[in-house]
């Protein structure tokens, strides 16, 4: 049986250095971040300037306005002062998790601690710029208006759990479905292969699963796109919060 | 951000001290594993922050620029295309308002024509009327004056004639006044 937990191992490439004992290794992980960065970044300088814009051009000012109307319409337009913050999380997500669909290549994103990582980063742009902007209203988040003053403690104290809940919602939502669909995928292509090695009658039965591999490559990618999709969207709902705490 | 997971790293660093990050296979499920966790995070860290750096310094300034570089030239050209339509309305409109007085006046020449043709057509007419009733006028006063000629030629012609017949009748001639008396009074009569 092929080990479908494989695809995620990280294999040491070089080490970059030690923080106290502990090594920091270049790993396929990093390769395949490195890899994300390099491919958006191509794409957006490659696109042209053309008034009338081209195939690559508008696909490159599609996301661009689609990441701008994400923001405009759950953060408002002050939102647009994280554009370039939810962007990159838009684009680096999106693009390693279509990377990872291509056989062989590594999922950033199906590692909880760079999701985590991700969550957090958002998690703390909330926090610091919610103070920053609005000091101690920002409390008000968690004291919603029009609520009976009997109730209100319980209010407050659910409103404070899911608050601090929301780093572990937002990066387990994105690791879980990119693991689970890559185990998927994986378990149902080793039936290929395995059924394949039985001889003609197996050849054929390995029909079956390899018809399901290619239906769940195309799920895959919609999942690619939709869980990068989700991850945006609450960052901007989560950035609304900052700009305008007290709903 | 960059610190406070550089914190974090520190505190799981020392926890892990021995770890290493490639696969040695078997123990555990990598996405779990701790031990690779300072490493990707660096790597992230690098890795989104080049990203962040590239998409806010360069590349959405560039694709921005571009859309409002087109947002721009398309409301340039539909403001142009609308004030040539404003033009072409003001040009229509001078055009029929031209030609609403040229029509105007072209009645006005032709009204003031026809009076004038018929001003003077009437006063030919007149003269011609004139003329024509002096003529008549003149041809009755000739016919007057002949018939009041004649009229007294008959008399005188009357007057031989019965002075005549008197003389034929009574061998002498009679007294002209006399004859002259009787003819008139037989004018008078008949007359």
């Amino acid at each position: 049986m092929i080990d479908p937990i494989h695809q995620f191992h990280l294999n040491k490439i070089f080490t970059i250095g030690h923080i106290g004992n502990q090594e920091i290794a270049f790993t396929n992980s990093s390769a395949y971040m490195l890899l994300a960065v390099v491919l958006i970044a191509v794409m957006m300088m490659a696109a042209g300037r053309a008034l009338v814009p081209g195939r690559f051009q508008s696909m490159v000012e599609l996301s661009y306005e689609f990441v701008a109307n994400t923001i405009r319409t759950s953060a408002g337009s002050h939102g647009m002062t994280f554009f370039p913050l939810v962007f990159s999380l838009f684009m680096f997500i999106f693009v390693s998790n279509i990377v990872g669909i291509i056989p062989y290549t590594f999922t950033v994103s199906s590692h909880i601690i760079v999701t985590f990582a991700l969550a957090l980063l958002v998690f703390l742009t909330v926090i610091i710029y919610g103070f920053y902007k609005n000091g101690l209203k920002f409390f008000k988040l968690f004291v919603p208006s029009g609520i009976p003053a009997v109730i209100l403690p319980l209010v407050v104290v659910i409103e404070i759990i899911s608050f601090f809940s929301r780093p572990i919602s937002h990066s387990v939502r994105l690791f879980a479905n990119m693991l689970a669909g890559h185990v998927t995928l994986k378990v149902f292509a080793s039936f290929v292969t395995m059924l394949g090695a039985l001889g003609f009658v197996g050849k054929v039965g390995a029909l079956l699963p390899l018809g399901l591999t290619v239906a769940l490559t195309g799920l895959e990618l919609m999942v690619a796109f939709l869980q990068a999709y989700v991850f945006t969207i609450l960052t901007c709902i989560y950035l609304n919060d900052a700009i305008h705490p007290g709903h | 951000m960059a610190e406070s997971h550089g914190e974090a790293k520190g505190g799981e660093a020392k926890g892990t001290a021995s770890a290493h990050t490639e696969a040695d296979g078997g123990h555990g499920f990598p996405p779990f594993s701790k031990e690779t966790f300072p490493s990707q995070i660096v790597s992230l860290v690098i890795a989104f922050v080049a990203l962040y750096v590239i998409v806010s310094r360069v590349a959405l300034p560039k694709v921005g620029a571009v859309i409002d570089a087109r947002q721009k030239a398309i409301d340039g050209d539909l403001a142009e295309a609308q004030r040539l339509k404003d033009e072409s309305e003001a040009a229509m409109k001078a055009y029929e308002t031209e030609l609403a007085t040229a029509r105007a006046r072209a009645q006005a020449i032709g009204a003031e024509t026809r009076d004038k043709l018929a001003a003077s057509s009437d006063a030919e007419r007149k003269a011609l009327e004139d003329s024509l009733a002096a003529k008549l006028a003149a041809a009755e006063k000739s016919i007057a004056t002949t018939r009041a000629t004649a009229m007294s030629n008959v008399r005188g012609i009357a007057a031989d004639a019965a002075s005549a017949i008197v003389q034929q009748l009574t061998g002498k001639a009679p007294a002209a006044k006399t004859v002259e008396a009787a003819v008139d009074a037989s004018l008078k009569g008949t007359a």
